[in-house]
């Protein structure tokens, strides 16, 4: 591919090793800072299991490889194979609907022999990459048209998705999507329209929601009504955050933790161990990490040379932004829980692979820039 | 693809995006600060508060029952220890294969259906790592049977606590009572705080009574736990202190020579410290072991016993209520002598039944043929029936009720253990409130010889025969001597409880009811001259035999031809030596016929095993 760039003229070599390599610094020291953290604080969670340390190291070790794989493939590429990936998925979502595998009581996975496929994964860079494809030529802002097309483009996938049912993939899709169409610029009143309707649609989000999903919410809305049931995790990971403190208990040393009052706390919940053994101090420096790849992604989309990339790169970087604040927020009791990992730090998932390959789209964005005359 | 042949303003997208791109940072930004405020409110300003809730999720605290206090009797002798008791655990998570670590098990301990039950019960309900209990008590040698089998069963302990044991069996368990574990009643009625470690509470006697000295005060380990409850670690710990040791006023030695002497009867003894009130022996025949009831009685035992005829569970040394009989006579004597309606060279002629003025009905001389001429000796010596019906009636119910009275007769005694019954000593002011009946002239007349509605309980005879002993002072009487703290063995006498003082109008009358009773053992015509022949010391006593079974006018009472159960009582009161006295005793023996053949010889051994043995 770098073939490709030089016969256009590009000198790569003159711009340095990130070009050479479709490197983001900036982008990877925080991705490698927050990963190291991660597994500090996860090596603390799961009661100093070296054996999860590795598996987790194993897994963050193929989510940099699937990164600096797909940081080599250049946008223009990306965005020949864009409706492809987008039918595909679509396909694999109706097969996991049909034939999929059930897991904790949803389907979602595909057997596909070789692996365990979750398709909504994939959906994950689909949806905004199909978005941003849609309106790439189009002249922005977008009109009524325009608006409804996207809106089916992203409301198919959303809606199969929640009926395996995974609420919280939904929910990211539906935003990565929307993302893009606030990005190209979706027009004030039109917005203001849609959360009218959202907010006289949630009676009818309700009747259709799980019951355990219900249970969720109303938890959310009074978790001390419920101490033992579901209210039980909100409840310790507050005293677990709250106990911690400025500067939390020390690592390793959090009661709540350590002593198994905290549920789930290697996976979802795993940003109340850092509250509680590092206290505001270590959440703040988390923050710094999130908060160093949110603002790189947007300039990177800022500085996108078209429409495409401009809007996708936005958008996967707003949404690994939402990704975190639906976490802490759920974690912190802001929000009903909603089952999303902290990226990059919980244990598990194939999630990590994908938001690593989000973080791969915006290097290659970044690095395979034409040199603008000056 | 067909597109739209519109123009794209870069700059103006350019621009559109960057707007747009700057105001979702904004919105980022606002939300971060959500955040924020939300981690500082939890963090910071509602630390201390969280601090508290996970240190109250982490520490829990566990009660340390304290040691139960022992019993003594008063010469030091154990009789009420807590040995260690072995059980036998099984903490499931240790166990691979449960199945076939409990048949292994049984092979070297008895495991009976319940146990096992339990054990699956408990099993379902109990956490994991939790051990849990498949025996209890098991002997010295399935203890060492497991000891030497024990790395065979990896995950199964044996631990070790403390169970009451009442070494000497049945022994003055009426007096001593058991504990039992603490049912749903005894739990409403608790401090459940001091008790939140205790299995096991006094159910009855002194156990019951003494329950507060006896238990000591629960101590506390605050422990550091895991959400499952598993204890981590001890974090700080406040000892518990043990219960006081008592030191009872029996005498175990003599409390055995008391029992044997009853042989197959049933009946009740006590044997007092005249000066003291100090109990020496209570006996209630049948007796019962009180050991099997501590860790719960099995349900065909307990039934056996509770339908034995011979109810060995009722206490009648408290509990039993008899007709005094003639023993009241020493007393009815007195009252007549004090009130100034008899002398002691007043006679009354015997011929073996008596009259009421105007009426026909006879009321019956033991004696049939009569005593002849009797003076106030003669009648208390042998016994006379018809000089007590002549000196009640003279007397009337009320004076003789309020004489009575002083001496203690329906009346709680105010021992140290609980549930006495008061006995009766009827009146008319009683008859009509409680049965709504005027009282009758021939009432007053049986009254006389402590039949009728009269009944004492055994202990209450006891001490009012104790009050003759002592010139007239009543003392309650009392089973525990003193109290020993556990932590410095300091002893607490329990001191005499002096009660009320019966005024002596003239101390000759005194002297003279008691040189009767002197006569009633010593005498050549005494009705327990037989254990006064060879006595080494002189006793005061006197006899009595109460009716159980009410004779129609022209009846006989024959002894063979009447059913066990509604033979005569049997009863003795008496105190020694004379003059000097060291033990006053009240025998009933149930059914065991005429006073002087059967309960007078129990207290004579009673008296002998005391005084021989304890020489002033």
């Amino acid at each position: 591919m770098s073939t490709a760039f030089s016969r256009r003229g590009e000198d790569a070599s003159r711009r340095g090793w990130q070009y050479r390599l479709h490197l983001d610094a900036p982008l990877l020291l925080a991705l490698i800072g927050v990963s190291g953290l991660g597994l500090m604080v996860l090596y603390s969670a799961g009661g100093e299991d070296t054996s999860l340390l590795v598996r987790q190291l194993i897994r963050l070790a193929i989510a940099f490889a699937t990164m600096f794989a797909v940081a080599q493939v250049s946008p223009r590429l990306l965005v020949r194979i864009t409706p492809w990936a987008f039918a595909t998925g679509i396909l694999l979502l109706l097969a996991v609907l049909i034939g999929g595998e059930i897991s904790g009581g949803a389907q979602r996975w595909l057997n596909l022999y070789v692996v365990r496929f979750q398709p909504s994964e994939m959906m994950k860079l689909a949806v905004p990459m199909m978005v941003a494809w849609y309106l790439a030529d189009a002249r922005l802002p977008p009109n009524r048209f325009q608006l409804i097309a996207g809106g089916i483009l992203i409301a198919v996938p959303m809606l199969l998705i929640a009926k395996q049912p995974d609420l919280g993939t939904a929910l990211l899709i539906a935003s990565s999507g929307f993302f893009v169409l606030f990005l190209a610029g979706l027009q004030w009143r039109l917005l203001a329209f849609l959360t009218a309707v959202a907010a006289a649609g949630a009676p009818l989000l309700w009747h259709f929601m799980h019951e355990y999903q219900r249970q969720r919410v109303l938890t959310f809305l009074s978790p001390e009504k419920d101490p033992l049931g579901t209210g039980y995790h909100i409840i310790q990971s507050k005293i677990a955050i709250g106990s911690g403190g400025l500067l939390g208990k020390g690592w390793l040393n959090g009661t709540q933790s350590q002593l198994d009052f905290l549920p789930e706390r290697s996976t979802d919940f795993i940003f109340a161990v850092l509250g509680e053994e590092f206290g505001l101090l270590g959440v703040a420096l988390l923050f710094t990490f999130y908060v160093i790849i949110v603002i790189r992604g947007v300039l990177i989309a800022v500085q996108a040379q078209d429409t495409y990339t401009r809007l996708l790169a936005g958008s996967l970087a707003m949404t690994f932004f939402v990704y975190v604040i639906v976490n802490t927020g759920m974690v912190t009791g802001l929000l009903p829980v909603v089952g999303l990992p902290l990226p990059m730090i919980s244990y598990g998932g194939t999630s990590i692979v994908t938001l690593m390959a989000g973080f791969g789209i915006l290097m290659s964005i970044q690095t395979h820039r034409k040199l603008l005359p000056t | 693809m067909p597109r739209p042949l519109t123009l794209k303003d870069h700059f103006l997208e350019y621009r559109l995006f960057t707007n747009r791109a700057i105001i979702l940072l904004v919105f980022c930004s606002m939300l971060l600060i959500v955040l924020f405020s939300r981690l500082l409110y939890l963090q910071v300003i509602e630390h201390e508060h969280y601090i508290t809730l996970s240190e109250d999720n982490r520490v829990k605290l566990q009660a340390i029952a304290p040691n139960r206090g022992l019993i003594y009797d008063r010469n030091g002798i154990l009789l009420a220890e807590n040995l260690p008791s072995f059980r036998l655990e099984i903490t499931p998570e240790q166990v691979d294969d449960m199945a076939s670590t409990l048949e292994a098990l049984e092979e070297i301990i008895h495991i009976s259906d319940v146990d096992r039950s339990r054990f699956e019960r408990l099993r379902a309900r109990k956490p994991r790592f939790e051990a849990i209990p498949l025996r209890f008590h098991l002997d010295d040698a399935e203890v060492a049977r497991f000891s030497v089998n024990r790395h065979r069963f990896p995950g199964v302990e044996i631990q070790a606590g403390l169970s009451r044991h009442y070494p000497l069996g049945s022994l003055g368990v009426h007096v001593l009572g058991y504990v039992g574990r603490i049912d749903e009643q005894a739990l409403k009625e608790l401090d459940t705080s001091n008790y939140s470690g205790t299995t096991h509470i006094g159910k009855i006697g002194i156990e019951k009574t003494y329950e507060d000295v006896l238990h000591g005060k629960v101590g506390v380990q605050h422990v550091e736990t895991t959400a499952q409850g598993r204890v981590l670690r001890v974090l700080r710990r406040t000892p518990p202190v043990p219960g006081n040791n008592l030191y009872l006023t029996l005498d175990s030695r003599l409390q055995a020579a008391a029992e044997q002497a009853f042989g197959d009867f049933s009946g009740s003894a006590i044997a007092l410290d005249p000066r003291t009130g100090d109990v020496l022996a209570m006996v209630s025949q049948p007796t019962y072991d009180p050991n099997p009831f501590v860790n719960g009685i099995e349900f065909d035992a307990y039934n056996a016993l509770r339908d034995d005829e011979k109810e060995p569970l009722f206490n009648r040394a408290l509990r039993g209520q008899y007709p005094p009989g003639s023993t009241v006579k020493p007393f009815i004597g007195l009252a007549g002598l004090e009130q100034g309606i008899t002398g002691s060279k007043s006679t009354t002629y015997c011929p073996g039944f008596y009259t009421l003025q105007g009426s026909s009905r006879k009321y019956r001389d033991w004696k049939r043929t009569g005593h002849g001429t009797v003076n106030l000796n003669t009648a208390i010596t042998q016994s006379c029936d018809v000089y007590f019906y002549d000196l009640a009636l003279s007397l009337g119910i009320d004076r003789m009720h309020d004489y009575l009275v002083h001496f203690s007769f329906g009346r709680r005694t105010g021992i140290d253990i609980v549930g006495e019954l008061p006995g009766l000593m009827p009146s008319p002011a009683w008859k009509r409130q409680r049965r709504g009946e005027p009282w009758f002239p021939g009432e007053t007349i049986i009254t006389g010889i402590g039949q009728g509605f009269f009944l004492t309980t055994p202990l209450q005879l006891a001490t009012s025969t104790a009050a003759l002993a002592n010139n007239g002072q009543i003392i309650q009487p009392k089973v525990v001597h003193a109290e020993q703290t556990a932590g410095s063995g300091e002893l607490l006498p329990h001191q005499p409880r002096i009660g009320e003082t019966i005024t002596i109008k003239n101390q000759h009358h005194w002297d003279e009811v008691i040189q009767s009773m002197i006569d009633v053992v010593h005498g050549a015509r005494g009705t327990a001259r037989r254990i006064g022949e060879d006595s080494p010391y002189r006793i005061a006593g006197k006899t009595g035999t109460a009716q159980v079974y009410g004779l129609k006018q022209e009846e006989k009472y024959d002894a063979e031809s009447i059913e066990e159960k509604l033979r005569d009582h049997s009863l003795f009161i008496a105190f020694a030596p004379a003059g000097e006295p060291r033990i006053a005793i009240a025998v009933i023996v149930e059914n065991g016929g005429s006073g002087g053949a059967v309960a007078a010889p129990i207290a004579r051994t009673i008296m002998d095993a005391w005084l021989v043995d304890n020489p002033a």
